[in-house]
């Protein structure tokens, strides 16, 4: 996490900009107002001696942390009014919409290169880019089938995405397990607040799964496949493959015969049609990724390749969320939507162009400059915090090798109240929302994983540096319209549907 | 020209059954058309076509039975025609500047690099090509070395190296003079045989002509006694029998 707010001040999401509760959530203001700390502080340590003991212990952030730890869990939820809602989830399906497009272009005719909107070298020479499955598209064209798109937030209606998850996006399984302890511990907010369902989620993720099943399978076979229990998410991948009643397998349980995928079972061979991996890329199929590796499934990208079994999401995502893609996808979203991003990025100068690095240049102490490739610890300067030989450093490092960098402005970031050591404090928030993407359009969550720094004043929002996470409700319009405590099937999917919010 | 190449692979173990994916099958070119081609196997399995993400035509086998050796026979005729190395009428499923990406078998080098610039000097992309197809032909002895998983770097270093090896410096030297490159498995026919045998080359791709065959091995570019069956980024992507680490016999 790499913004930072100076000396301006933030905004909350549920006492607004004056210290009384903004309007809407006045009866949120109350809630805090006179439920004792120490009720607050038991219900909190309760919630997490819960998850210490289903063993949540997965870190959010990637494969580099594997300590056995929970994460913290805040008392507090963060609040999405119903219209801010809608207006967030048309910005999310536009986007996810444009990252669908942009993969079945790019490993297909490539029209966005010709037309050059993208330089053609950030996608030949960028490593994300495999060429092992150029030519090859997935069933029904579906390609990035569950996105976690990373955003943050500096008012009512200002939000900003920072990072486009497309592979393997995980920490859904806190969304589901957040809510259950809030509404276990907290169940005044739900019957004060139309709070929408995300416990349809595993129903939702199996629908879609089954929706890009190939062609002329009826009744589909879906597993999980996970690297297995010393994964740091493999809590997730069991319990993302128990709450939608299908089997959770490793890679020795797939084999392929005759560009078919088969799941050993203990009653003989099963026939796999959509495989829900965790595994990444380079460890899919030996006889194309990692040719050392003896993980994998050797023939699973043969399989794929004659449209025989569905991988989500698919292999030769990471071309979609890169960083030194980042920067394009206002463009990228134009030119597959046809219209402006409803959802902007935090504003990005691409050094590479010589405008944009005059202006970077000129402004180094207030700006945020990372590495595109990002290697190393080394890649970062944040101008408002650096000593002036930091920027120095950073200016000639620029104007050597200005194509690798990117600067960003310093945000300040929305808080919300926390159980900090001295009672309620502001703290800063990002979210993780989950689209799911299946044959049948594009569908928000209502709902999502909200991280939140606690050390005051800290935006790192990390499970490794201080970070914990918080239920996020989605507050629904019309009365009628189902809340979490009614019944929580939601049946089928529809075109293009927003749920939650006012759009159901 | 005919090719008739059996392989026998031995397995250290026996094996409950075995993936592979084999790109034993030419493509068409203006200049390479097959005739008849056939792979068989010597025992129950079942083939199926289909293409690679470099547009190869790949062929998969699939053994269900245990084994501890299997062999591959491939025959078939294919007619060739001198284009000194030109490749003409190919299908191109990526474009050249993907061969610009190193992999981790042809990483960049400054030792290659500085070997391609002092040889390339000043001449043309295609002169500066043929220049270093000829220096690497020259400073290399050709041979089997021991350990086939050492890095380029040290292969450089080192007088002998293997042919996988000798393309493979070509390659990262042809890349760091800006031109993409990429590795060719296929069949020679050496002067004075009557049956081609499993070889390696490289191709390089020159604005305004094309991708022309470069054989370090040799020192010139392939001519008719050269048959090609798939390209990719580095050897292993090409390799005719890919699966699981096999000896051949």
């Amino acid at each position: 996490m790499t913004i930072v707010a100076m000396g301006t001040v933030a905004f909350d999401e549920i006492m607004g900009s004056d210290g009384a509760a903004r309007a809407e959530l006045a009866a949120l203001g109350r809630w805090l107002q006179t439920t004792p700390e120490s009720e607050l502080r038991r219900r909190q340590a309760a919630a997490e001696a819960t998850f210490r003991q289903l063993g949540i212990t997965f870190a959010v952030y990637g494969e580099s942390e594997a300590s056995e730890r929970i994460i913290p869990f805040d008392i507090v939820p963060r609040v999405f009014l119903p219209d801010e809602w809608a207006r967030l989830s048309e910005g999310l399906v536009q986007r996810v919409e444009a990252i669908n497009a942009f993969l079945d272009d790019i490993y297909g005719e490539r029209r966005i290169l010709k037309d050059g909107v993208l330089p053609a070298e950030l996608i030949f020479g960028n490593p994300q880019f495999r060429p092992e499955i150029a030519g090859m598209r997935p069933p029904h064209g579906v390609w990035a089938h569950i996105c976690g798109i990373d955003l943050v937030r500096t008012g009512p209606d200002a939000f900003f995405v920072l990072e486009d998850n497309a592979r393997t996006p995980s920490g859904v399984s806190y969304m589901l397990e957040n809510r259950e302890a809030m509404l276990r511990l907290c169940p005044e907010l739900f019957r004060n607040f139309r709070v929408a369902a995300v416990d349809s989620y595993p129903d939702r993720l199996l629908e879609t799964m089954k929706s890009v099943a190939p062609e002329g399978v009826s009744a589909p076979t879906c597993v999980v496949l996970t690297p297995g229990h010393y994964n740091s998410a493999y809590y997730e991948h069991s319990f993302l493959a128990d709450s939608m009643g299908i089997e959770l397998v490793e890679a020795a349980d797939l084999v392929v015969d005759d560009d078919i995928v088969w799941m050993r079972t203990i009653a003989g061979r099963v026939k796999v049609d959509v495989i829900y991996r965790r595994v990444d890329d380079d460890y899919l199929d030996p006889l194309v990724f990692r040719r050392d590796s003896m993980l994998g499934v050797p023939g699973l990208i043969a399989a794929y390749a004659a449209g025989n079994v569905a991988i989500i999401n698919a292999p030769g995502n990471g071309i979609a969320d890169d960083k030194a893609i980042y920067s394009y996808m206002p463009e990228i979203v134009r030119y597959y939507s046809g219209g402006a991003a409803k959802l902007p990025n935090v504003e990005t100068w691409r050094c590479r162009e010589p405008q944009a690095l005059r202006y970077v240049l000129d402004h180094l102490p207030e700006l945020v400059v990372k590495l595109v490739d990002g290697s190393g610890g080394y890649g970062m300067l944040v101008g408002p915090t650096a000593s002036s030989a930091e920027i120095e450093a950073f200016r000639a490092a620029l104007v050597a090798e200005p194509h690798r960098y990117i600067a960003q402005p310093t945000l300040a970031l929305s808080t919300v109240p926390t159980m900090a050591d001295r009672g309620l404090a502001p703290r800063h928030v990002d979210f993780r929302p989950f689209v799911l993407t299946g044959s049948r359009g594009v569908q928000v969550v209502p709902g999502g994983l909200t991280r939140v720094a606690l050390r005051e004043g800290s935006l790192v929002v990390n499970s490794s540096q201080g970070g914990g996470t918080k239920d996020s409700f989605v507050l629904m319009e019309a009365p009628g319209a189902q809340t979490q405590s009614q019944s929580q099937s939601l049946g089928g999917m529809t075109q293009v549907q927003t749920l939650g919010g006012a759009a159901c | 020209m005919t090719i008739e190449h059996r392989a026998v692979y031995r397995f250290a173990g026996a094996q409950a059954g075995l993936v592979q994916a084999l790109r034993l099958t030419p493509p068409t070119s203006d200049d390479q058309t097959v005739v008849r081609w056939r792979i068989d196997v010597d025992r129950d399995a079942r083939m199926r076509p289909g293409r690679d993400g470099f547009g190869n035509a790949v062929t998969m086998l699939y053994v269900d039975a245990p084994l501890d050796r299997l062999a591959i026979e491939v025959t078939g005729e294919v007619l060739t025609s001198n284009a000194h190395g030109v490749l003409r009428g190919a299908t191109e499923q990526l474009p050249p500047a993907l061969f610009l990406r190193a992999t981790e078998a042809t990483p960049a080098d400054p030792a290659i690099a500085a070997f391609a610039h002092a040889v390339a000097a000043e001449l043309e992309p295609l002169a500066a090509l043929h220049a270093v197809n000829a220096a690497v032909h020259e400073r290399f002895v050709v041979a089997p070395v021991g350990d086939a998983s050492r890095p380029l770097a040290e292969a450089f270093a080192d007088g002998t190296v293997d042919p996988v090896e000798a393309t493979h410096i070509f390659l990262v030297a042809a890349r760091s003079l800006g031109r993409p490159a990429r590795y060719v498995s296929g069949y020679r026919q050496a002067d004075g045989e009557t049956v081609a045998s499993p070889h390696g080359w490289a191709e390089a791709y020159v604005e305004g002509i094309g991708w022309i065959g470069f054989d370090p091995l040799l020192g010139r570019s392939p001519e008719e006694a050269h048959v090609r069956l798939a390209t990719a980024l580095d050897a292993g992507g090409a390799s005719p029998v890919a699966g699981v680490p096999v000896e051949e016999a």
